[in-house]
């Protein structure tokens, strides 16, 4: 259980740092992101339709991430059966807050997700003032010039950043590569930095929108 | 079989003190004769043997499931067995076998300075003072070096070198080093290893697992022990179990002097119950005292705690040569008011005296009321042990690497730091060598009755040496009582009998009237009160040194002791749910019987041997005087009744091996 | 030392428990946690009232037997066990709970006692290096290199008290669990059983109604012989070999 959920955990540790790669191309320019988008669901097209390699990325996605949330839930309410008298009082270690934000923090980023999804993939509502149809890039840029967007992004990041934090060195553990004193220091740089290059690197172009660095036109 | 030589005189009739009497010599101990080295192999090749089909319908019971009990139920169990095993903790794993520090012997001869079979017996034959069997003990010191390899396999992880093979030390005095050791956890790597055994057979349904159960009773069907009444510590439900024979393997009784390093919960109701029902008890009054243990700090003290005696290794012995000192800083009283006692009294040992001589000595310092530390009643009870030389010569970082798991016990108990403020340290009680008595197949004068490990008299005569124990009760569990038992077993499958036979019946009545007793009491005083009382006048009187004039007061007082508790104890709460009180309360009844046998014994050996020194048995210059011509037999006693006064048995002691010198460490 | 402590008393398995407030008055500071208890037990005694049930038996910090949750930490605000906690660590007028370990693989027995047979369960499932007595090679024959002998040692030293589970948000049991496989897993005598052992411990550990492990870490932080973390990456490591080399338990 505890390895589906390293394992789907990993998934989406490449996938976001893919993902975030795909969003830095927005510096290059609307074009270059919106050939990377089109490039997204092109790729294999003479073995698969138009859009089947996404179809089918997202398909590995969407498994993961059930896989994902499903142990999440499970060991969770495995451990409220493996004690269902609580103390009266207890103290909980500095580490018991860490965790304890990743089963929240987690249940955060789902929530935002799903706000993502409808703003980007789904439903693709424009919030912002620019016109954007069938231009992801300009849809992008339309919505992060509005400041509460950001405000949200930064928050879903910095939830993203520390569950990824706490996530990658856990899954190191889970998966029996941290044995001794240089192995678990290695993998908690592995953690920071991988928490750090992703929030910052997500971070970057809704900012930069924000600030006016990067504009639609 | 042997018949050995008496030179005792015949048992003179009546009353002796108008205590006890003595009854008919024990001739035959079924020890086989010849060459000392053959004894044992010789047994096993006579004993009987039982057919593989034929062991699983013979059943066994063994309370206790230390190194001894642990052992044998592992090994009883893998040979087919069907075996019941009993503790009254809650695991079997946390038997007190657990607490020993120090380390186990074993003639391995691995460091090439000289140890053999024959020396690591030598050894243990003069160690123990001249009071051990011969025999017995050299088939332990032959059974050593199996006990290292059997507890390597299963994955006991001793202490190594760096090439990868065990470590050795020296310990407790002796010149070679042949002790194995699992840093200051010897014990408790030892135990867990034979924890796992048993787990293991009882996975594989040999072994069925009663934890939480305490024994009460005997059962003793036509002479033979066939059975136990035991009650279920938490449901309170006294049961009967049967079975073909019965092993006690329940531990040493040092808690009749309240304080003493065993745990909260080792008693002698288990052998004490065995001897009510007609098997001797072996030496009583023999105990070891333990020179290196933490102080006691006040009214409040539960336990006392042993520090590894290879403290003495490096550490320093001292008092202040003027009483008017003992409450200044030690750090202040300068080195020429310094009585560095040991090293004055035997230069040539100095620190490293055997344990015995090491603990009457700080008895004596603090008695000439120069003892340190908090008073407790009227004395100082504590003398230093200085590391400022070792810390001097050795850098702080190398007594750490060596003691610091000690060092650091010391501190969390007495809230001093050792490496700055001397530590203080006194003797406590810590073993007893005296046990029911057995003969060379650890069977007792009960047939079917077996006793392993501490719980019976064998192989320490009147003193034990260091990491002996823990070689005992493995000897005893894997490879000596295995073979023995089956010698017994053989001629079973005994008489079916069930629950409703007379001495069943019989025995359980006793139990369940007892426990009702107990419960209805309700007088004024606690069971703990009652225990410290008892403790108090044991450790005055028949500890480290005793007189006939004290011995006899304490007779008396114990009596007086007793019989108040059977008036005016308090045990509340019902028996039916776990009661902590009512547990407490049966094992302090039977300590408050066992109490006044051991004064019983300690009177009537009017000689100074092993740890005990007798007032009347002395050197001119106070050292311990033995007397051999006397007293070189066992002191076997059988139980008179409850009215009635015990009767003595002695079996000679004939040393044909060892010539019998005594010690000297000056 | 004047103390209120507010203790779980429970008087069976099946029945309700509460907390009770106990007031205790010239406690020493040189006394131990469980001497503290004894002094009350005395009290409660001579008043009529029956005496808390609580385990304990060496009181040297060896055996395993006590352990009580104590103002929300187990075995109490210092890495020792709870017998060898002294009542210095405590200061005049503190209010102090006590609670026994809260898990159901341990149930409640009475009061502060609880019930930690599923520990044994769990090592018969395969906390053992079959070796029957008088099977032994002589004990030289197999070197073990003194890296592997420590770091066995290291995790050998668990004495089973229990306090993982009790502080382990979850109440899992896997360090009691992986010091098992480790202590057995660095010897070379535990090799032909490894992928058997971890695969059965941690199936049993499981069935016993444990909870599972999320990598908190506050099992070592409570741990009275302060075996490491890192033992339950070792569990893992052994469960990820077994699982993908010798396939899943039947």
């Amino acid at each position: 259980m505890k390895m589906l959920m390293a394992v789907s955990g990993a998934l989406f540790v490449f996938y976001v740092l893919a993902h975030m790669y795909g969003n830095l191309k927005i510096f290059s320019g609307v074009e270059a992101f919106d050939e990377y988008a089109e490039h997204l669901r092109t790729m294999f097209t003479p073995f698969l339709p138009f859009g089947g390699f996404l179809w089918l990325f997202r398909l590995l996605l969407v498994a993961a991430l059930v896989a994902h949330a499903w142990s999440a839930f499970y060991l969770w309410s495995r451990a409220r059966g493996a004690r269902t008298t609580r103390y009266v009082a207890k103290e909980a270690a500095k580490a018991t807050v860490k965790s304890r934000m990743m089963r929240w923090g987690g249940v955060a980023l789902l929530l935002f997700l799903v706000w993502h999804l409808l703003q980007f993939t789904i439903v693709k509502f424009n919030v912002g003032s620019m016109a954007a149809e069938n231009s992801p890039g300009l849809l992008v840029i339309s919505s992060f010039q509005v400041w509460w967007v950001v405000l949200i992004y930064v928050l879903a990041l910095v939830a993203l950043g520390l569950h990824l934090y706490h996530g990658v060195w856990s899954a190191t553990q889970t998966l029996g590569w941290a044995g001794n004193a240089a192995a678990r220091a290695r993998a908690k740089t592995l953690a920071t930095v991988i928490a750090i290059v992703t929030s910052v690197g997500f971070a970057l172009p809704p900012l930069a929108i924000l600030f006016g660095i990067v504009k639609g036109s | 079989m042997t018949t050995t030589p008496t030179t005792s005189s015949t048992p003179a009739p009546g009353l002796v003190y108008g205590l006890y009497s003595e009854g008919e010599p024990i001739t035959d101990t079924k020890a086989p004769d010849g060459p000392i080295d053959r004894r044992w192999n010789t047994r096993k090749f006579e004993a009987a043997l039982v057919n593989p089909a034929n062991r699983r319908k013979l059943s066994v019971i063994i309370v206790g499931t230390g190194l001894a009990g642990g052992a044998a139920a592992a090994t009883l169990g893998e040979a087919g067995y069907h075996v019941k095993s009993f503790c009254y903790q809650d695991s079997p794993r946390r038997a007190h076998s657990i607490a020993a520090q120090g380390g186990i012997n074993a003639a391995k001869n691995y460091k090439n300075d000289g140890d053999s079979t024959y020396r690591l017996f030598y050894d243990t034959v003069k160690g123990g003072d001249y009071r051990s069997r011969e025999s017995n003990v050299y088939r332990l010191a032959e059974v050593s070096a199996n006990i290292i390899d059997q507890c390597v396999a299963q994955g006991v992880p001793f202490a190594r070198e760096y090439g990868g093979l065990l470590d050795n030390r020296s310990f407790g005095g002796v010149q070679v080093s042949r002790t194995f050791y699992a840093r200051g956890q010897t014990g408790q790597q030892l135990l867990i290893g034979a924890y796992q055994a048993l787990e293991r057979q009882v996975a594989a349904g040999t072994v069925e697992m009663f934890s939480r159960h305490e024994m009460l009773e005997v059962i003793v069907v036509d002479g033979k022990a066939r059975g136990i009444i035991a009650r279920d510590l938490v449901t309170g439900e006294i049961e009967t179990h049967l079975a073909d024979a019965v092993v006690l393997a329940s531990g040493g009784y040092g808690n009749v002097f309240y304080l003493s390093t065993n745990a909260m919960g080792s008693n002698v109701t288990a052998t004490w119950r065995a001897h009510r029902k007609g098997a001797y008890f072996g030496n009583p009054c023999y105990t070891q005292i333990h020179p290196t243990c933490i102080p006691v700090a006040g009214d409040h003290q539960s336990k006392l705690t042993l520090m590894s005696e290879s403290l003495r290794n490096d550490g320093r012995i001292w008092v202040p040569k003027r009483a008017e000192d003992c409450d200044k800083d030690p750090r202040q009283i300068p080195e020429e008011d310094r009585d560095y006692y040991l090293e004055r009294i035997y230069p040539s040992f100095g620190n490293l005296v055997p344990r015995d001589i090491a603990s009457r000595q700080a008895k004596n310092v603090c008695d000439e009321g120069r003892g340190v530390g908090p008073k407790v009643g009227d004395f100082r009870r504590g003398v230093y042990l200085d590391f400022t030389d070792a810390l001097k010569r050795m850098s702080a970082d190398a007594v750490a690497e060596k003691y610091g798991n000690l060092l650091d016990m010391y501190q969390r108990i007495t809230g001093e730091n050792p490496y700055e403020v001397p530590m203080r340290i006194y003797p406590a009680v810590h073993y007893t060598m005296g046990g029911l008595w057995v003969d060379y197949d650890l069977q007792s004068t009960i047939p079917g009755l077996f006793v392993a490990g501490e719980a019976n008299f064998s192989d320490h005569g009147a003193n034990r040496l260091g990491a002996s124990a823990l070689m005992q009760g493995l000897g005893d569990g894997y490879f000596v009582l295995p073979h023995t038992i089956r010698d017994y077993l053989a001629k079973g499958p005994f008489e079916k009998i069930d629950e409703s036979h007379e001495a069943v019946v019989e025995a359980r009545a006793s139990v369940d009237a007892r426990v009702a007793k107990l419960l209805s009491i309700n007088g004024d005083r606690s069971v703990d009160s009652f225990h410290k009382e008892l403790g108090t006048v044991m450790w005055e009187y028949c500890g480290m040194e005793r007189s006939e004039e004290g011995l006899l007061k304490a007779i008396d007082l114990i009596r007086g002791l007793r019989d108040e508790f059977w008036r005016n104890v308090k045990v509340l709460g019902g028996a039916d749910t776990l009661n902590q009180s009512l547990e407490k309360a049966g094992r302090v009844a039977d300590f408050l019987e066992l109490g006044e046998l051991m004064c019983i014994d300690a009177l009537h050996r009017r000689e100074s041997c092993g740890g005990h020194f007798r007032a009347e048995s002395q050197t001119d210059d106070g050292e311990a005087l033995r007397h051999d011509e006397e007293y070189a037999y066992v002191a076997a006693w059988e139980w008179g009744g409850q009215d009635g006064a015990p009767v003595l048995h002695k079996e000679d002691l004939v040393y044909e091996f060892v010539e019998l010198k005594q010690r000297s460490y000056k | 030392m004047n103390l209120t402590l507010k203790i779980w008393r429970q008087a069976g398995p099946k029945t309700k428990g509460e907390m009770v407030t106990y007031p205790v008055t010239d406690i020493s500071a040189d006394m131990s946690f469980l001497e503290m208890l004894d002094v009350l037990n005395e009290q409660l005694n001579a008043r009529g009232e029956e005496p808390i049930a609580f385990d304990s038996d060496c009181r040297e910090g060896i055996c395993g037997m006590c352990g009580l949750m104590i103002s929300g930490k187990a075995h109490g605000p210092e890495v020792t066990t709870t017998c060898q906690l002294h009542m210095r660590s405590f200061s005049d007028g503190d209010e102090i709970t006590i609670e026994p370990w809260r898990a159901d693989a341990f149930p409640v027995i009475k009061d502060l006692v609880v019930d930690r047979s599923s520990f044994d369960r769990i090592i018969q499932a395969g906390g053992f290096i079959s070796a029957n007595t008088g099977s032994a090679p002589e004990a030289h024959s197999v070197p073990v290199p003194k890296h592997h002998a420590d770091r066995s040692f290291m995790a050998a030293a668990c004495i089973g008290c229990g306090a993982c589970v009790a502080a382990c948000p979850n109440a899992s049991g896997m360090l009691f669990t992986a010091a098992k496989i480790t202590h057995l897993g660095e010897l070379p005598q535990g090799q032909p059983e490894r992928s058997a052992r971890v695969v059965n411990m941690l199936d049993q550990h499981d069935r016993e109604g444990f909870g599972g492990c999320t990598n908190i870490g506050e099992c070592s932080l409570a741990c009275p012989k302060e075996i490491p973390l890192d033992v339950i990456n070792q569990l893992n490591k052994d469960l990820r070999y077994a699982l993908i080399h010798h396939g899943t338990p039947e």
